[in-house]
């Protein structure tokens, strides 16, 4: 299962910034999840659950997903506009040089610790 | 309680890990080549075409499947290494995953190529890099020509594009031009080559370019391209 690998990694990186920051238990995780990183959310969150109580500094950890809303780029017209609703062709010029601007990102934003 | 900034993207573990594979295979003149496909697009079939063809090079191969060791079976027939890799259940390789298969695969032997044989999924493998030097993907003609526009990341993230099972292109609607054009539309210049693993049709382009991949990557000065 995907989401199970990328919270495998997840977990990895958050034990490791506690390592760095003399953390001893990590309680809200904010991420940065982008319209089109093809994360089911949902199902991110139930991975973590089934991992976190093995890992004693995220025992009681919370996630917060924030989502980053997916731009496209026309090169063509020099506009932008919304992914998801009308994907690579550029609907005011009907290009198909376009580029996705943002909205692919998973990025941990920032954890409260102590 | 405080507040850190993190800002490290939620596969930056295995992103490093990755890196050194890399530096680790380039210091050893190994170059490691991701092969992706969905399942039944003949990638056993071609790796076996490939070390018949290609007896002066060592190859190694590692089979990453869900279960079975068929595939493994399959290449050590031909007298190539070949170790079985199983993803308990995971759908891709990623790169802790690779690094600990490359330990199984090295016993102080030289390879030059190492395949990596990645799990028949068409989505999950193309958004973890592995740390190989070279990503390749194979398109067979049963599956269809639209693939590129229904999986667009595994076309952006290949460095090559195999068509495979050609010898089947009178059976299919297979618009070969179409294919060329949709995966050159999502990454432009990618190099795109028809062949049939079975007849050896076409195996001669492909087994020259990755040559000169290889002998890019062994060479002594400069990175390699990975992108």
């Amino acid at each position: 299962m995907h989401e199970m690998g990328i919270v495998l990694h997840m977990v990895d990186t958050l034990e490791e910034t506690a390592k760095d920051n003399d953390l001893t238990r990590i309680g809200k995780v904010t991420l940065s999840v982008g319209e089109v990183s093809g994360i089911m959310t949902d199902l991110f969150t139930d991975c973590f659950d089934y991992f976190k109580v093995r890992h004693p500094v995220l025992r009681d950890a919370s996630l917060v997903l924030e989502t980053i809303p997916a731009v496209t780029w026309c090169d063509s017209c020099k506009k932008t506009y919304e992914t998801v609703r009308f994907g690579r062709t550029c609907p005011y010029c009907g290009s198909g040089e376009t580029w996705l601007l943002r909205g692919n990102e998973c990025v941990i934003k920032e954890i409260e610790a102590e | 309680m405080k507040i850190i900034q993190v800002g490290a993207s939620i596969t930056a573990s295995n992103d490093r890990d990755a890196d050194l594979i890399r530096a680790k295979m380039k210091k050893e003149k190994t170059l490691l080549v991701n092969l992706m496909s969905a399942p039944g697009s003949g990638k056993t079939t071609f790796l076996s075409r490939l070390i018949k063809d290609m007896p002066d090079l060592k190859i190694g191969v590692m089979e990453a499947d869900i279960e079975s060791a068929v595939d493994a079976e399959r290449i050590e027939a031909l007298g190539a290494k070949a170790i079985q890799v199983h993803t308990s259940g995971m759908c891709h390789m990623d790169a802790g995953m690779t690094g600990t298969a490359l330990k199984a695969i090295a016993d102080g032997e030289h390879l030059d190529l190492i395949f990596l044989e990645n799990v028949g999924n068409l989505i999950c493998p193309a958004e973890y890099d592995t740390g190989a030097g070279l990503n390749i993907m194979i398109l067979s003609v049963p599956e269809g020509d639209d693939k590129p526009l229904k999986y667009p990341l595994m076309f952006l993230k290949s460095d090559a594009l195999i068509v495979s099972k050609i010898d089947a292109l009178p059976y299919f609607t297979f618009d070969l031009d179409a294919c060329r054009r949709r995966a050159d539309d999502l990454n432009p210049g990618m190099p795109v080559f028809p062949v049939s693993a079975k007849k050896g049709d076409g195996m001669a382009a492909f087994e020259d370019w990755l040559r000169s991949k290889l002998a890019a990557w062994t060479a002594d000065e400069g990175e390699a391209d990975h992108a």
